[in-house]
């Protein structure tokens, strides 16, 4: 699961208001090499909660040095750019398990596939 | 009919990564599908993979330059995926129990061979319109304004239709259903063609071209499809482009190489 995906993630339980961001246990992460694409990265991040993504990055210890808030101009600066392709594209959870922070149920990661299956009356 | 999670076990999977004739007619119908989405051209973008199983379909998104997420209900297809190492990411998921995303994640959505699964009854709590509502509805607010989603579906009938778009239109989408090649009932496809929050033109069928005569506006949508090229630069395989691109190279090559006439590259019918 990367970040890009956790980042759209949420629970879909009936009832449940507040199930964003979920939080992310993680046992085995893999950071991968993906090719930069500049304009995606860009049009991406109008998308983002970025505090979410902020703190995700900080529960896999990848913080690295990405601003708590976003800057003005990001489209023009490459490196940037390139820092936040590195986390949402990169950087991928592979075992562990995402916790909705309302309920504090939880969804398990396995092989890097998150199970959002719901039992009956969820 | 078992369910699609126990219908879809490890040997079924299997054939969904070796039978070449699944793997062509599938991908055949992913190239249509992303056709009907008629996304800006030359822009990545970010997809919804409905049923996205072993990733076929899905790899013709990352083909193409895409970046997509895929939903499945079957371990056994997202197994299969994982281990052709497919570029999108999946998630384990009943699209009868609605899409977990945040609303306006994605700018379209394919689903091949997939939304017929939600019109049967697996359980006895299972109630089909309730389902098929919970994933549109969810879906609709998951979709960008302006976002499309193209389902390719085999209707068991004219019921299983009507039942998966009066849910669909209670959803809040709009469009219609695009059926190519109606005269072959070997071709013949249904495309469910959904808009978000925006009223589209819906895109004409294909048609066989020795039955129809009038076709201007029909040949020109078909040209525009070979013509697609993908963000990486190179043609889409198969494409008349990749084919005279092809041809080509294998002349600088020296190889013998038919000439180049009106035929070549020409769109045939499926059974070629």
């Amino acid at each position: 699961m990367k970040l890009l995906t956790h980042n759209m993630l949420t629970s879909h339980v009936k009832g449940v208001v507040k199930g964003y961001p979920l939080v992310i246990k993680a046992t085995e992460v893999k950071v991968n090499e993906l090719e930069f694409n500049a304009q995606f990265v860009s049009r991406m991040i109008p998308k983002l909660e970025w505090s979410a993504l902020i703190q995700a990055a900080e529960w896999l210890g990848q913080s690295q040095d990405l601003p708590s808030t976003l800057i003005p101009n990001y489209e023009k600066d490459e490196d940037f750019l390139r820092k936040v392709h590195r986390i949402l594209l990169e950087v991928e959870v592979i075992e562990g398990c995402l916790q909705c922070p309302e309920s504090g149920r939880e969804f398990p990661i396995s092989k890097g596939v998150p199970n959002m299956l719901l039992d009956e009356g969820e | 009919m078992a369910p699609p999670e126990v219908y879809y076990n490890e040997e079924e999977a299997k054939k969904y990564s070796q039978n070449s004739r699944i793997i062509e007619i599938q991908t055949q119908m992913s190239e249509r599908a992303v056709e009907l989405l008629s996304l800006p051209e030359d822009q990545a973008c970010y997809l919804l993979d409905v049923g996205c199983g072993s990733g076929l379909s899905g790899d013709h998104l990352s083909e193409v330059g895409h970046f997509w997420v895929g939903v499945d209900i079957s371990t056994a297809m997202l197994d299969v995926a994982l281990r052709r190492e497919v570029e999108g990411d999946l998630v384990l998921s009943d699209m009868g129990q609605g899409m977990p995303f945040r609303p306006g994640t994605f700018d379209g959505c394919v689903s091949i061979s997939a939304l017929q699964w939600l019109c049967n009854a697996d359980k006895k709590t299972h109630s089909p319109p309730k389902r098929l509502y919970r994933f549109f509805s969810s879906l609709y607010s998951t979709l960008a304004r302006g976002a499309r989603a193209v389902f390719q579906i085999y209707p068991e009938n004219s019921e299983q239709l009507e039942l998966i778009t009066a849910q669909a239109m209670k959803a809040g989408f709009t469009g219609g259903l695009v059926v190519d090649y109606p005269n072959s009932s070997k071709a013949k496809k249904f495309f469910l063609c959904l808009f978000a929050g925006v009223s589209g033109v819906l895109p004409k069928g294909l048609e066989s071209e020795a039955t129809d005569r009038s076709v201007s506006s029909q040949a020109q949508f078909t040209a525009q499809r070979s013509r697609f090229k993908n963000m990486k630069g190179k043609s889409v395989k198969k494409s008349k482009d990749w084919i005279v691109e092809k041809k080509e190279r294998r002349r600088r090559q020296g190889k013998g190489v038919r000439a180049d006439t009106k035929y070549t590259g020409r769109h045939r019918r499926p059974h070629f």
